[in-house]
C-alpha cells in the first residue's frame, strides 16, 4: 500500500514512494541513509530519534510517514548551513559535551526545538524541555552549559 | 607474589613487567584473553606519513570515555607533534595492536606507557635518521613540532614526514630510550578538545549500525520470553509470505531479514511461536535468600591478623548485611552489528568493548581462520561493561554466511534488556567491632557474588579477613536465572556501598561525625589527603549523624585511583529523594587531559544516580519485566545535581584509571546523606521512594 509522500527533508524536496504506516525514523536511517538521527528505545522515551517537524522536536521512531506529508523535517543533518556549524553544534564542541555522543543529535535537535520557540530559557526551562532525552554517559550538566551558552551567542546574533 | 611487583608470564619465560596497578587482576584477566601481549615494535603503534601526519593505533575502543584524544595527547607529547596532527585509529584488528579489551579503567593506565614508549622510540629514531641526513651528531639534534632541528641552528631543520615517509621504520634501539620527564609537558596535562567533538554534534560520526552495504539487508532474531525458553511449535508461514523477506533457520536461530530494520520487524511479527518457560524459581524479592544459599565455600582474598582476637578486643560488635540488584548497562546504542563475508573473509563492524576476541570469536563459530577475519570498531555508543559479550556480531556473521549478503544485526530496546550481562544481584555481610577508643579492631567481610574488587581494607584494621564466594564474572551453581557480568567498576559499587555505609553505621554508633570516624581509623596519607581536600570544598562540619542536615562521605581506592566524595541531598515524605550537590575529589596520579577526566567523573556521579535511587532489573525466572526506560528508570536531567570536581595534583604517580572510580562511591554516599537527613538507614540499593518511605522515622 505505498503512496506518494511529498515532504521537504532539510531544506530540499523530496518525493517518496512509501507505505505511510512506516515510522519516519527508519524512511531516514534506511531508506534515505540520514544516519544522524538514531534509535534508541523505539518507543519515543529516551529521545534518541527526535527530529524537527516544522520546527517541533517529534519522535521520528512514533512519527508515521503519513503525518510528514507537506511539512518540513529538519534532522541533525540539517543544522549545519554553508559549512558552517549551528551554534548549539558549535556549544556542544567547545563544552567537551560528547562522551559516546549517541544521544547527541537527539539533544541538539530537542535544543534546537527549544531556542526557536524559546530564545532565552532559563535553567528550569531547559531542564523540563530536555528532560525525556536521555544521556546514559551522564553528560547533562554540559549539555545545559552549551545550551545556555549557544542561547547567549544567537542573541548576539549567531545565526538564526 | 609480591604486591608491587609481579611476573608476568610470556610466550618465551618469565620477567618483571609493571610495578603498579592489580597483579592478580591483571594477570588473570590477561591469561582469560589468551595471554596474549602488547607488541614490542614501535611500528605498531604508530605511522607517520609522508605529510607529517602522525596516525596512532589503539585496540581499544572509543566508547565515549575520551581514550581517543587522551592517547593522541600522550603521542603528540612524546613525539613532539602538535596535537591536531595526530590522529588514533581505535578497536581495528587488521591495523591495530592486540588488545585483550577496553574495561576496568586501563586504557591510559596500560596501554598509555606503550604507547607512549613507542613514542619516544620512534622520536629517537628519527633523530638519527635526521643525524645522518644532515650530517650533525646526534646530541646536536632537537625535535620541535614534527621537525628535527639543529639546536644552534633551528632553521636548519627536516620534518619527521620527511624522515618516515609512512613507511616502516625498520630501525630500532636497544636499549630503549627514555620517555620524556613529566616535568617538561606541554600536552599532557592540559584540556585538550575532544577528537571526535565535531563528527559527533554534526551526526557524522559512524556507528556499527550505521554502516551501509550494497545488497545489506537487516535481521531480527526470534526471541524466547524468558531465558531457558524452550520452542515447541512454530509456524513461518506469515513471515515466509511478506514481500522482500527472508527467513532463515539455522539450528535454534530462527531469523527474518528485509531492507529495512522495521520491514524485518513488521515480518517477524508474523511468526507463530510458542515456548515452552520453565517454572521460575526466583525473583527479584527472593534472589538474595537464593545466592546465599547457593554460594560457594569461597576464597580469601585477604586477610591479616585474626578474627578471634579482634573480636577479644571489640567494645561492640556490628553485624549488618547489604544488598544489591541485577543492574542493566542501557547504553543508548543497543548492541549492533554489521557483517560482511567476501572471498573467504568476513568483516564485521562491531559495538564491542573486545574487538580481538570477537574476532577469536567470529573465527569460530563461521569457521574462518583468525586472520580471515576483521572487527572494525567504530564509534561505541556506551558501554559500560555490557559490549564485553559479543553475541550480536556473531550472530550477524553467522546470518551473513547463510543469507550470502552482508546483514546488519541491531538489537532493539527490549532485546538489550533482555541479552544484558547485568550486574550480578549480590550480599555483602559485615560483623566489625570497635574498641573502646572507637577504632576498627575487627572486620569480617563475607561477599556473595559481587566479587573481590575494592573489598580490601585500606582502613587500619589489625584482624580482617575478605572472603569471596562466587565472582561478578560467572554464577555458577545455577545463583544467577540469566546472564551477569562487568558493570562498570564491577564489584566495586557493591563493596563500596556495604563498606563506607557500614563505616556510617560505626560511626553514629558511636556518637562521631564519619569524617572523623573515617580519620580516626585511616593510617593511608593519599586517602586523608583526598577527604581533606573534599571536606574543604564542600564545607563540612563535623557533626554525629543523623543531624538533619542531609550530608553524607564515602571513599574508595579503585584501582590505586583515590576518590572521596561528599554529597547533600534533600529527601521528601514521599520517599523521594533529590540529590542536590555532589563534590567529588579524584586521585588518579598524572592526569593526561584534565578536562576529559572530569567529564568522566561528572558522568560517573550522573549515572551512579542509577544505581542508587531508581535502578533494578525486576524479574520473574528467566524473564526479565523491564524491557524499556519506562519501567527502568535512568536519571535524567531533572536528577542533576550541582557538581564539583577536584583533580589532585599527584604528578609523582604514574596515570591510573578514570573511566570508573568515580561511580564507585555513590551508593554510600547517597545513603549516608539519606541517614543523615532523616535517620533512616537503608541496606538495600536502590533506595526508591517506597523503600524509604517505609524506613522513614514515623512523624
Amino acid at each position: 500500500m505505498k503512496e506518494t509522500i511529498r515532504f521537504e527533508l532539510n531544506g530540499r524536496p523530496v518525493s517518496l514512494e512509501v507505505d505511510p504506516e512506516r515510522m519516519l525514523l527508519w524512511i531516514l536511517r534506511d531508506e534515505l541513509g540520514l544516519t544522524g538521527t538514531k534509535y534508541g528505545c523505539g518507543e519515543g522515551i529516551c529521545g534518541a530519534c527526535t527530529v524537527l517537524v516544522d520546527g517541533e522536536a517529534v519522535r521520528s521512531c512514533q512519527y508515521p510517514m503519513k503525518d510528514v506529508r507537506a511539512k518540513k523535517i529538519t534532522t541533525i543533518e540539517g543544522l549545519a548551513a554553508e559549512g558552517k556549524l549551528h551554534p548549539l553544534q558549535e556549544a556542544f564542541v567547545r563544552h567537551n559535551v560528547m562522551q559516546c555522543g549517541f544521544c547527541t543529535s537527539g539533544m541538539i535537535v530537542t535544543a534546537d526545538g527549544l531556542l526557536r520557540k524559546n530564545p532565552q530559557p532559563t535553567r528550569e526551562e531547559i531542564i523540563r524541555a530536555m528532560d525525556d532525552n536521555f544521556c546514559r554517559c551522564g553528560g547533562y550538566m554540559r549539555i545545559i552549559q552549551a545550551i545556555e551558552s549557544a542561547a547567549q551567542e544567537m542573541k548576539k546574533g549567531a545565526r538564526r | 607474589m609480591k604486591r608491587r611487583e609481579f611476573m608476568k608470564i610470556a610466550g618465551g619465560g618469565v620477567f618483571v613487567f609493571f610495578t603498579i596497578g592489580e597483579p592478580r587482576d591483571w594477570l588473570e584477566a590477561q591469561q582469560r584473553a589468551g595471554g596474549r601481549d602488547y607488541p614490542t615494535d614501535f611500528n605498531a603503534y604508530l605511522r607517520i606519513a609522508e605529510d607529517g601526519k602522525v596516525t596512532g593505533f589503539a585496540g581499544k575502543a572509543e566508547l565515549g570515555q575520551g581514550t581517543q584524544t587522551a592517547l593522541a595527547q600522550i603521542a603528540a607529547e612524546e613525539l613532539d607533534v602538535p596535537l591536531d596532527r595526530v590522529d588514533v585509529i581505535m578497536g581495528d584488528t587488521a591495523l591495530c595492536p592486540w588488545d585483550m579489551g577496553t574495561f576496568g579503567s586501563r586504557s591510559i593506565k596500560y596501554f598509555g606507557p606503550a604507547l607512549r614508549q613507542a613514542a619516544a622510540e620512534a622520536r629517537a629514531v628519527l633523530i638519527e635518521l635526521a643525524s645522518e641526513q644532515l650530517k650533525l651528531p646526534v646530541d646536536q639534534l632537537a625535535t620541535k613540532d614534527g621537525f628535527v632541528q639543529e639546536k644552534a641552528n633551528p632553521q636548519n631543520r627536516i620534518s619527521y614526514g620527511a624522515l618516515a615517509k609512512g613507511k616502516m621504520i625498520e630501525r630500532h634501539l636497544d636499549p630503549k630510550p627514555p620517555v620524556k620527564p613529566p616535568a617538561e609537558y606541554a600536552i599532557v596535562g592540559k584540556p585538550a578538545d575532544r577528537k571526535d567533538a565535531v563528527l559527533k554534534a554534526t551526526g557524522k560520526a559512524q556507528y556499527a549500525g550505521d554502516i551501509r552495504l550494497p545488497g545489506m539487508l537487516y535481521a531480527r532474531i526470534l526471541r524466547p520470553p524468558a531465558h531457558g525458553a524452550k520452542l515447541k511449535t512454530i509456524d513461518l508461514s506469515g513471515a515466509e509470505k511478506t514481500e522482500g523477506a527472508r527467513v532463515i533457520q539455522d539450528g535454534e536461530m530462527i531469523a527474518v531479514l528485509h531492507s529495512s530494520f522495521d520491514l524485518a520487524e513488521a515480518a517477524l511479527s508474523k511468526v507463530k511461536a510458542e515456548w515452552e518457560v520453565p517454572e521460575a524459581t526466583v525473583d527479584d524479592e527472593t534472589i538474595y535468600e537464593h545466592l546465599v544459599k547457593v554460594a560457594p565455600a569461597g576464597d580469601v582474598v585477604e586477610e591479616k591478623g585474626n578474627l578471634k582476637e579482634g573480636r577479644k578486643l571489640a567494645a561492640s560488635v556490628f553485624e549488618e548485611t547489604y544488598f544489591a540488584p541485577y543492574v542493566a548497562h542501557a547504553p543508548m546504542e543497543p548492541h549492533t552489528a554489521t557483517a560482511k563475508i567476501e572471498d573467504g573473509a568476513a568483516t564485521v563492524w562491531a559495538s564491542t568493548q573486545r574487538p580481538f576476541g570477537l574476532q577469536e570469536e567470529v573465527a569460530q563459530t563461521i569457521g574462518l581462520a583468525m586472520e580471515k577475519v576483521r572487527i572494525i570498531t567504530p564509534f561505541v555508543g556506551g558501554g559500560f561493561g555490557g559490549k564485553n559479550r559479543n553475541l550480536q556480531s556473531v550472530e550477524a556473521a553467522r546470518l551473513a554466511k547463510l543469507a550470502g549478503a552482508p546483514v546488519q544485526v541491531a538489537w532493539s530496546r527490549s532485546e538489550e534488556f533482555f541479552y544484558d550481562t547485568f550486574q550480578p544481584a549480590a550480599v555483602v555481610k559485615i560483623t566489625s567491632g570497635l574498641d573502646a577508643a572507637n577504632k576498627l579492631v575487627l572486620w569480617d567481610y563475607d561477599i556473595f557474588f559481587a566479587g573481590e574488587r575494592t573489598s580490601q581494607p585500606f582502613y587500619d584494621i589489625p584482624h580482617y579477613r575478605i572472603l569471596s564466594r562466587g565472582s561478578w564474572r560467572r554464577g555458577g551453581g545455577g545463583a544467577h536465572p540469566f546472564e551477569v557480568g562487568a558493570w562498570r567498576a564491577p564489584g566495586s559499587n557493591t563493596n563500596t556501598f556495604a563498606r563506607e555505609a557500614h563505616m556510617d553505621v560505626m560511626a553514629a554508633k558511636a556518637g562521631l561525625d564519619p569524617m572523623e570516624f573515617r580519620l580516626l581509623n585511616l593510617k593511608d596519607e593519599r586517602m586523608k589527603r583526598a577527604l581533606a581536600a573534599a571536606a574543604d570544598k564542600f564545607g563540612w562540619n563535623p557533626a554525629k549523624a543523623p543531624s538533619g542536615r542531609g550530608v553524607g562521605v564515602a571513599c574508595v581506592n579503585y584501582l590505586n585511583t583515590y576518590v572521596a566524595t561528599m554529597a547533600e541531598v534533600g529527601v521528601e515524605k514521599s520517599g523521594a529523594v533529590k540529590v542536590k550537590r555532589v563534590v567529588c575529589v579524584q586521585d588518579m596520579g598524572r592526569v593526561i587531559n584534565p578536562d576529559g577526566a572530569r567529564a568522566q567523573i561528572e558522568g560517573c556521579i550522573t549515572m551512579g544516580l542509577g544505581y542508587c535511587l531508581s535502578e533494578e532489573i525486576h524479574f520473574r525466572g528467566g524473564a526479565i519485566q523491564d524491557r524499556n526506560f519506562d519501567s527502568y528508570e535512568i536519571p535524567r536531567f531533572s536528577w542533576l545535581p550541582q557538581i564539583e570536581t577536584i583533580l589532585v595534583d599527584n604528578p609523582g604517580l604514574e596515570p591510573q584509571g578514570g573511566g570508573e572510580p568515580p561511580i564507585v562511591n555513590m551508593g554510600a554516599v547517597v545513603a549516608n546523606a539519606i541517614f543523615d537527613a532523616t535517620g533512616a538507614r537503608l541496606f538495600r540499593v536502590p533506595i526508591t521512594p517506597a523503600r524509604l518511605k517505609k524506613a522513614l522515622p514515623p512523624l
